[in-house]
């Protein structure tokens, strides 16, 4: 229960980052495509929870919650997305290019797919180094569709590597649904599997399955040095791309928004914890100190200033 | 010490040697590259002598395999990476445009790419339109990645082994026709750990200026040195790196000769060789005599038939007609080889 808790926090701080997100995104001083994880959080809160310093962590476009997740510092992601020198990457990445080494989160990249092989080469490196600690390539199921993804999977299989692949299966690459994009029936974690991984596949809403799932596939990884897919299914409630909510545009059914809505990692957690009688003390107690850090990070990036243009030369090779 | 011959393909691989030797992390992958060819020759006994984790055939997954050489360079691991023709590597392009150059930069200097990139050029025997493109024009239009195109025995170790040291990544263009290039003193080579000149003046000369590089610049001296005969000296200068030209020492040679030529293997249409023509007429304009000359391959693909390609590529003949077209003398054509698709008689095909 305690452990629940704690998922819980995790899983609340970063919707309500999000949420603060959209809520300024429409005063435009956040001026970069910026894709939110609302509905999704649950899934790097379940496998950071079984990650140290040493597993290394690669992401995608929408990475917020995978950098936040693990250990990501919060002020340094809200200036990056002010465009301040004082964001993870002075303004240079944005929403999309993410980075703070410290917690061992190495980066996302914007292109679909395209972060797979780099964890992937991460991987390769600590099987060389023999160093402690395995890789997380987290990634959406659109990105199952890029060679890059196959490329990765079979190096993986081939050499053994210690990495955990993680798909986020939200079910649309921006408004084209699975359906138009793979063949009906086909799974992305038996696909894997046949590759040549283990591999998994859970609702990455429901809490408790999503910690069993996540906890069992790293501890694989660990123990055997061979590498994992985990398929989470999950659901995105906004637009791919911005602060809004577009389903009045009917690209999806309503019936199936609803029924996610009703699975909405969140309300699950909190609904397994509603019989903890300090669970709403805790509640209270979370909900303030990550509002007062919140409005902090807010308050340090719109006072933050911006780069020098004179520093645009600055890291070009000599 | 008493003379030995090296190749340009020996000076390679001792390059690759060196570098292995020197760190520990480093590790060489590439499709065939422990095969019995060895890559044309340029990876004989890396695997024998450095193991099979640090020297590896891999995949022929050029876009992943790309990527997972920049992840693992990130994380540490000096990484060598090489393909037997460069058309098949722009398979790579998402990894290498998007992140090796991006790396550096877009992550505000947290992190390095040490990787060099091996690609090698085709040319003749039918090799046609998707087996030669020299492709060093567009690889240096991104900002982000370091471009070599050697050209000589005498300093292409040293370039490749510095490329393989430098923590940036380093696209290295291999003209598969300079593979077979013999210098007679091994002993007269750079040294592989010093740091190379990217622009050197081969040849001086008073008359006139050309700049060239890859198996071009050979054509350029032999053009020179035949010129020289008909009283017209010509100063040669190699560009080894497009993306680090020492643009003075090219005003310096024209301003002097007053007529340059600028010759490389691409395309000419928005190259290497427009790109160094337009800075010479913006910086010596007013001590040209004549239009500054582009030689390169014509805007449109390589056919693949011997029939077909007998025009394709310029060679000395053209270096000795523009010059004596510009300067208004006549100057005789050099005897052209028996076959203008391969390199000399040794050369029997098929690859």
């Amino acid at each position: 229960m305690a452990d629940l808790k704690h998922i819980y926090f995790q899983t609340l701080r970063i919707r309500k980052i999000e949420e603060a997100i959209a809520a300024k995104y429409s005063e435009q001083k956040m001026r970069c495509p910026t894709h939110l994880s609302i509905g999704q959080e649950l899934v790097p809160v379940a496998v950071s929870h079984f990650l140290t310093h040493a597993d290394k962590a690669y992401s995608s476009h929408r990475a917020h919650a995978h950098y936040l997740a693990k250990g990501g510092d919060l002020v340094k992601l809200i200036a990056e997305l002010y465009g301040k020198v004082s964001g993870c990457t002075a303004g240079r990445g944005g929403s999309m290019h993410l980075s703070d080494l410290e917690c061992g989160f190495i980066a996302s990249t914007a292109i679909v797919g395209n972060s797979i092989p780099l964890a992937t080469g991460n991987a390769l490196h600590q099987q060389l180094t023999r160093a402690e600690g395995l890789t997380v390539s987290y990634f959406g199921d659109g990105a199952t569709e890029e060679g890059a993804f196959y490329e990765s999977l079979n190096f993986a299989a081939l050499k053994s590597l210690p990495i955990v692949y993680v798909c986020e299966n939200n079910q649309y690459s921006v408004y084209s649904p699975l359906s138009v994009r793979q063949p009906t029936g086909r799974s992305i974690s038996k696909l894997s599997n046949e590759i040549g991984l283990k591999s998994f596949s859970v609702d990455g809403n429901n809490p408790t399955q999503a910690l069993q799932t996540s906890q069992a596939a790293i501890n694989y990884v660990r123990h055997h040095g061979k590498p994992v897919l985990i398929e989470y299914f999950t659901y995105r409630h906004r637009e791919h791309c911005g602060p809004h909510f577009d389903d009045d545009l009917n690209y999806r059914e309503q019936e199936e928004v609803q029924t996610w809505l009703d699975n909405d990692p969140l309300n699950n957690l909190e609904k397994a914890l509603d019989k903890d009688p300090e669970f709403k003390a805790f509640q209270k107690l979370a909900i303030s100190d990550i509002n007062q850090e919140i409005e902090q990070a807010f308050t340090a990036a719109e006072s933050a200033s911006f780069g020098s243009i004179e520093d645009n030369e600055r890291f070009i090779y000599d | 010490m008493t003379d030995k011959t090296t190749s340009f393909a020996q000076q390679i691989l001792d390059a690759q040697n060196l570098a292995m030797q020197e760190d520990p992390t480093m590790i060489c992958m590439g499709l065939g590259i422990d095969d019995p060819k060895a890559i044309f020759g340029t990876t004989q006994g890396l695997q024998e002598t450095f193991g099979e984790q640090r020297v590896f055939d891999m995949p022929t997954a050029e876009n992943a395999m790309t990527g997972i050489g920049i992840g693992a360079a990130v994380a540490g691991t000096r990484v060598l990476m090489t393909h037997q023709r460069v058309d098949f590597f722009l398979l790579a392009m998402d990894q290498l445009v998007n992140n090796a150059a991006k790396w550096h930069y877009m992550f505000n200097g947290q992190m390095t790419v040490p990787l060099t990139i091996r690609l090698i050029v085709g040319r003749g025997w039918g090799q046609g339109p998707t087996h030669q493109q020299s492709l060093q024009s567009w690889f240096s239009h991104i900002p982000g990645l370091k471009v070599v195109v050697p050209s000589l025995t005498e300093n292409v170790g040293q370039l490749l082994y510095n490329a393989i040291m430098d923590n940036n990544p380093t696209i290295f263009l291999e003209h598969r026709w300079l593979h077979n290039q013999i210098a007679p003193n091994a002993a007269a080579c750079q040294p592989l750990t010093e740091a190379p000149q990217h622009t050197r003046v081969l040849r001086t000369g008073s008359d006139y200026t050309i700049i060239s590089n890859s198996y071009m610049l050979s054509e350029a001296l032999q053009a020179q040195k035949y010129l020289q005969q008909h009283n017209v000296h010509c100063e040669v200068i190699e560009i080894a790196s497009p993306t680090s030209i020492d643009w003075h020492i090219i005003y310096q040679s024209v301003s002097k000769t007053k007529r340059c030529i600028v010759t490389d293997m691409g395309h000419t249409f928005c190259s290497l060789a427009s790109e160094i023509a337009n800075k010479v007429y913006s910086h010596c304009f007013n001590a040209l005599l004549s239009p500054v000359s582009i030689i390169g391959l014509p805007n449109y693909p390589e056919p693949t038939s011997y029939g077909l390609t007998k025009e394709y590529y310029p060679d000395v003949n053209t270096i000795i007609k523009t010059v004596s077209n510009n300067c208004g003398i006549e100057i005789a054509q050099l005897k052209s080889r028996q076959h203008h698709d391969v390199p000399g008689e040794w050369f029997k095909g098929p690859f």
